[in-house]
């Protein structure tokens, strides 16, 4: 019963079994994304506080959310490379640092393109928008880490040590930003109560938030391949994946 | 109506670049995850043909 | 082969400490820069006591930040380097002792020396004298918790030779929550509006980081140094 779970950690098995998925996962991925940004961009109603800009929501949200995603994503893959020793783990890991850092980028450009109109500055020092700075950060850290030690072994276990305790420390963060945010100026928090907003807003957001993930799980699994095929090059199963 | 759209309401200058970095990044993803993966078939290869001349 | 482990700890905490004042430069270093990096502020900004006043609490927990990860990225490179950590792990006592017993001592040498000097530099910056106890508790507690973030990173960077810029990178943004509450809770003491709320995150914090680096810091050097 539990084989499939064992297979999980076979390479040769995870690189034929996620090939064949992705361009499921993309077209899943490009159909939400799609509809999101058309319903969101063109039917959703303005914001009647915000007017139009509060449309920058329908790729600022899923961003960040991703950006947070990965994280957990490198670090729970990095935590089971750590203590069962499957090398899959690193793989994984390594191969959602880059795609996280990514968005949390997007998810700071955004979050600052959105405050011009809402605070009148770009950086307003909002608690959401600089704990996602930190993230940043963290993600900075993990990927050099990995790239500054020599032996690729133990640059991974190095850099999912480093994301776990990374991992740890992010609620802690975000709360203590919270906390001196509450501290030096009011309330300068983009106020979205998911409850309050209407269907209409909601869907293509809801629509987003899935297209994101999928799209990053597509990615994930294409980087995996790359990770597994340079991890495994002298492997036997290698030379027979490349030769057909 | 197509011009209304096109304004944002006003918001245009900062709506249009929010959604144009988020599909850019999409778009960097999909090509930086296909270059990963060429080289690694191109590692892999030279590894192959440096094992049996 | 059973070790007695309190009587091990004491001895490594006896060498650690008497390295520390057999070399008086490595002592006094770090407290040079905290004096300079706070005569800098001053100097860039104003000299004014009633605005330096306002930015003390931010002054003084910077430089202390960056004086303790200065300080820090040593921590086990010489013992790593000529072997004698390899000794210590051998001899059986478990690596988490000898890891809590060398930080610890660090802190003793480093952080402890510079919560005392700190009333020196929180006088040139016009905090005022009630906020003194409070100032160094805060201290005290916080260059406690960055001693154990910093030996994670330390540990990490053990086996490279330029890693002091990496130390810095990777533990900097976890050292940023004990930076607000360590600054808050000494600006509350200043204005006197109850600094009792930072204090106890602080020591939360500091708690936290005492029981679960260690099991890092070990896991680390696990890995570094295999």
């Amino acid at each position: 019963m539990w084989t499939w779970f064992y297979r999980l950690a076979s390479p040769p098995y995870v690189y034929g079994f996620v090939g064949p998925a992705i361009p499921w996962l993309l077209a899943a991925a490009a159909c939400l994304i799609g509809y999101g940004l058309v319903a969101g961009l063109v039917f959703a109603p303005p914001d009647y506080q915000q007017g139009d800009a509060f449309r920058i929501i329908y790729v600022h949200a899923p961003s960040a959310w991703l950006s947070l995603c990965a994280y957990t994503t490198m670090a729970v893959a990095g935590a089971i490379g750590l203590v069962w020793r499957i090398k899959i783990g690193f793989a994984v890991a390594a191969a959602a640092a880059p795609i996280g850092a990514s968005f949390t980028l997007v998810a700071l450009v955004t979050g600052a393109l959105w405050g011009r109109p809402m605070w009148g500055t770009y950086w307003a020092w909002d608690p959401r928008l600089t704990s996602e700075l930190i993230l940043l950060f963290l993600y900075f850290g993990v990927m050099s880490l990995r790239r500054a030690l020599d032996d690729a072994a133990r640059g991974d276990r190095a850099a999912a040590l480093l994301a776990i305790v990374g991992v740890v420390n992010v609620p802690i963060i975000h709360f203590s930003v919270q906390w001196w945010n509450s501290l030096h100026q009011g309330a300068t928090v983009m106020k979205f109560g998911k409850s309050q907003m209407p269907g209409s807003m909601l869907l293509p957001l809801l629509a987003m938030l899935c297209g994101f993930m999928i799209f990053f799980v597509a990615v994930l699994c294409q980087r995996l391949r790359a990770e597994l095929l340079m991890r495994e090059r002298l492997a036997v199963w290698v030379r027979e994946a490349i030769r057909t | 109506m197509m011009q209304a759209f096109w304004a944002m309401g006003g918001y245009a200058r900062y709506v249009w670049p929010c959604i144009g970095s988020a599909l850019a990044t999409l778009a960097w993803n999909l090509w930086a995850a296909q270059r990963a993966y060429r080289q690694a078939l191109a590692g892999a290869r030279r590894a192959l043909a440096m094992a049996n001349p | 082969m059973t070790v007695n482990i309190s009587a091990a700890a004491a001895v490594i905490l006896q060498r650690e400490l008497l390295l520390g004042f057999r070399r008086p430069d490595q002592l006094l270093q770090p407290l040079v820069f905290f004096l300079i990096v706070t005569t800098l502020f001053p100097l860039a900004l104003s000299a004014q006591l009633s605005l330096l006043r306002d930015m003390a609490p931010g002054v003084l927990w910077v430089s202390a930040l960056l004086a303790s990860l200065l300080s820090i990225d040593v921590l086990f490179k010489g013992d790593a380097d000529d072997g004698t950590l390899e000794q210590l792990v051998l001899s059986g006592v478990p690596l988490g002792v000898i890891v809590i017993v060398k930080t610890l001592a660090h802190w003793l040498v480093s952080g402890a020396a510079l919560v005392v000097v700190s009333p020196l530099v929180a006088m040139a910056l016009g905090i005022p004298f009630g906020a003194f106890g409070t100032m160094m508790l805060s201290l005290a507690l916080g260059t406690l918790t960055l001693s154990w973030l910093g030996a994670i990173g330390a540990a990490l960077t053990v086996g490279l030779r330029r890693g002091s810029m990496l130390l810095s990178l990777i533990v900097l943004p976890l050292a940023s929550p004990l930076l607000i509450f360590g600054a808050s809770a000494t600006d509350r003491a200043i204005t006197g509006s109850g600094s009792a709320g930072a204090l106890y995150l602080l020591a939360a914090l500091c708690v936290l980081t005492s029981t679960l680096a260690p099991l890092a810091i070990a896991a680390a050097l696990r890995i570094t140094l295999e």
